[in-house]
């Protein structure tokens, strides 16, 4: 671990510039100067990607000094004969935020959906490798799937709350788990997850209007309740506030940096100020591959690899 | 360089744009035009026809209900018609000749003896009394009365009395009756309320009507589940092979079969094979609910088709199970497409004619006091289709009539399925 300075080597003073070079990207100015500067010694991303191919372990195997919830190894996604996951090797920290970041159609949505074999619905994909929750291979067979999703929560792009009331649409996660023994202990779990994911004030009046009428961070924040009534351990967001303003936006990430001291959360933006607000840890993906990993501030201000640079600097993407 | 607006070619070629975009409006407002003044036309047409049907001539006499006459006992013996004959020449005054006697009596329908015994029969205590009744009127009279056929047919030398009023004599005793005011053409109760009849003046829908729902309860039955947990398998479960293709290509070819051959396939499946009873609203659902299930198939498919993916993968997403997924989540959203679908369905199947011609659904029923689905019955196309072939003057304004019933229950059902479907829509 020593020779990859990228988790915990963090030296005061680098810590400072790597700040000071945040505020840069997120002001989204003179950032390519400070890149540049990065730049040289960064090898050849070809070269990298060759290495990750061959499953280097001091690559492939991330410092994750924290407990590690999802450990992934060499995952391989195909859509029919098209690969759109090259072998991703990657350890996912309990109680903190991963953020994927990458183009569009870098596979990092893809990625994501493994993690709760949401890919299954997909009669073409095929998934490959070693994806494990807590040391349980959750393609083994030994986790069902409608459990695993229970235990590994998700929030979709778009808000999309069932055409029920408000309350049934929390409720129901619940219900078809059998998680309350009667209708208090129902009404108690759709309260205090409605009141975790910071909406229980604004509809406590209302719960059983539908949920589809709530405005559409509303209806984001609605459909984060009803991830956190199955009482999940993993939460997973993919690009939970795109079609958000930014209000609502910055509510959902409030909410997210509440939500993370009792989940593990993974969430996949394209916005890299919003990565870089409310992750612990980032990964950025390119080509279906995992280019480089390490902590937010590390990823941003300091990456390794000239492609991670060329994309938070905005000159590809 | 900027393009130049405002020159004339630029200037003649929007004109053009504009002209072919009115061109376009016209063209689709006359073909809206010709379809609504045919449906005007058909429905004119029938109202014209059928409009006589809705009233029915009644004359109102006095009835002397004589306990000899009557016999309480059994009122099936009583002598009804001697009563009626009574009662009418006390009205029309005294007849010379008996053969004038006879002819005048058709004034009065042959049905009407039924009908006075079955209204004493109902009400024991009039025995004894005299009564006023109206009774139906024979279909010649009631056709005169309203206008439908005249006195004399022709013009000029060929002028002739027309045959069917019997003499004059007979039309100048009507003339007394209606001077009397005796005459009347109340609403016609007894078209959706009487049996079929071999008397026009007495042939109603009504077991028609009873046949028609039969039929449509059992093909409803049927065909709304089947066709619900079809379309769920094989949109929803079965794997994308060549078999699920295989079946899916014959789906689509079922629904465009002329109902003819569904008719021939019942005949010799459910009649031949099954030997199951001839006419009977059974056998009628079932040859219909064949010709409905692919119409409901395709039309829940692609209803489920509709439904977005992100309600499935919200249900997905939170560990709901493939069945719970499709039961609590995509099929009521499905829901209003999948009604509307079965209830457009159901309204081909009632007007349906030819299938049901096959397996004998055209029976004559004139007691509808006992209809099951076992029993021979009739239904409205069918029904409509024997009136249609009857000879006597009443029944073409009767087919008219029925055909205007078949529509209403037509327009009633389409409403239905725009009702649910806005009700349903709402809620989600």
């Amino acid at each position: 671990m020593s020779t990859e300075p990228n988790a915990t080597g963090m030296k005061p003073l680098e810590a400072a510039e790597a700040e000071e070079a945040m505020r840069e990207v997120l002001a989204g100015e003179g950032v390519a100067d400070a890149a540049s500067e990065l730049a040289p010694g960064v090898p050849e991303p070809e070269t990298l990607a060759e290495g990750q191919m061959e499953g280097d372990p001091a690559v492939a195997e991330p410092a994750c000094n924290q407990d590690c919830k999802i450990i992934t190894r060499h995952v391989n996604v195909f859509y029919g004969d098209k690969q759109a996951i090259f072998d991703v090797s990657l350890d996912i920290p309990d109680r903190a935020v991963m953020a994927l970041i990458g183009p569009s159609g870098c596979g990092k949505s893809t990625f994501l959906r493994c993690l709760n074999r949401m890919n299954d619905i997909i009669d073409i994909c095929r998934v490959e490798g070693d994806i494990r929750l807590e040391g349980v291979d959750i393609y083994s067979g030994e986790i069902d799937p409608v459990l695993l999703r229970a235990r590994v929560g998700m929030v979709f792009q778009k808000p999309n709350p069932f055409p029920k009331s408000i309350y049934e649409n929390v409720a129901y996660g619940p219900r078809i788990h059998g998680l309350a023994k009667d209708r208090t202990e129902l009404d108690e779990i759709v309260e205090t997850s409605l009141r975790k994911a910071a909406l229980w004030d604004e509809v406590k009046d209302r719960l059983h209007a539908p949920g589809t009428g709530l405005s559409g961070g509303q209806q984001q924040r609605l459909c984060i309740a009803r991830a956190i009534a199955t009482r999940p351990e993993v939460i997973l967001m993919d690009e939970p506030a795109s079609a958000l303003d930014p209000i609502a936006t910055a509510r959902i990430e409030e909410l997210i940096d509440e939500l993370k001291q009792n989940y593990c959360i993974v969430i996949v933006t394209h916005s890299m100020q919003q990565a870089a607000r409310v992750s612990d840890r980032t990964a950025f993906f390119h080509l279906g591959r995992l280019v480089e990993e390490g902590p937010t501030e590390q990823v941003f201000t300091n990456p390794r690899e000239k492609r991670t640079q060329d994309y938070i600097t905005g000159r590809f993407g | 360089m900027h393009h130049d607006w405002n020159s004339p070619q630029q200037l003649a070629r929007l004109r053009r744009r504009h002209a072919a975009n009115r061109r376009m409006k016209w063209i689709g407002l006359a073909a809206i035009g010709l379809a609504a003044g045919a449906l005007a036309l058909l429905v004119i047409s029938l109202v014209a026809t059928g409009w006589p049907a809705f009233t029915q001539t009644r004359i109102t006499l006095q009835f002397d209900l004589d306990p000899k006459l009557v016999k309480p006992d059994d009122m099936r013996k009583g002598s009804w018609r001697k009563i009626i004959k009574t009662a009418l020449l006390k009205e029309v005054g005294p007849v010379k000749s008996r053969k004038d006697r006879r002819k005048i009596l058709k004034i009065i329908s042959r049905g009407a003896a039924y009908e006075l015994r079955d209204h004493v029969m109902k009400h024991p205590d009039l025995v004894g009394r005299t009564i006023t009744y109206a009774v139906l009127a024979a279909d010649p009279f009631d056709q005169f009365y309203k206008g439908v056929i005249p006195e004399y047919i022709g013009e000029g030398e060929k002028r002739f009395f027309n045959p069917r009023l019997g003499s004059p004599v007979v039309v100048a005793a009507f003339r007394k009756l209606i001077d009397k005011g005796l005459v009347s053409a109340p609403f016609n109760w007894g078209l959706f309320f009487n049996a079929d009849s071999r008397l026009p003046e007495q042939a109603g829908l009504a077991g028609a009507i009873v046949g028609s729902f039969l039929t449509l309860l059992v093909c409803f039955l049927i065909s709304f589940p089947a066709g619900i947990a079809a379309a769920i398998y094989l949109e929803e479960f079965a794997p994308k092979n060549r078999f699920t293709d295989f079946i899916e290509v014959n789906i689509n070819n079922l629904a465009a079969v002329p109902s003819v051959v569904f008719g021939l396939l019942g005949l010799a499946l459910f009649l031949g094979w099954f030997g199951m009873p001839r006419s009977a609203p059974l056998v009628g659902g079932l040859v219909l609910s064949l010709m409905t299930l692919p119409t409901i198939i395709i039309a829940t498919r692609s209803a489920l088709k509709a439904v977005p993916p992100s309600i499935r993968e919200a249900a997905l997403g939170i560990g709901a199970s493939h069945h719970q997924m499709v039961l609590h989540h995509v099929l009521p959203v499905a829901m209003p497409g999948i009604l509307t679908g079965a209830i457009i369905g159901m309204a081909r199947a009632l007007g349906e004619t030819a299938p049901l011609l096959l397996i004998g659904m055209n029976a004559f029923i004139p007691d509808i006091s006992n209809m099951g689905i076992l029993d021979p019955a009739t239904a409205l196309p069918t029904q409509i289709y024997s009136w249609a072939d009857s000879p006597e003057r009443g029944f073409v304004s009767r087919t008219s009539a029925a055909i205007l019933v078949l529509l209403g229950f037509l327009l009633v059902m389409n409403a239905a399925a725009i009702w649910l479907r806005q009700k349903y829509s709402k809620k989600v």
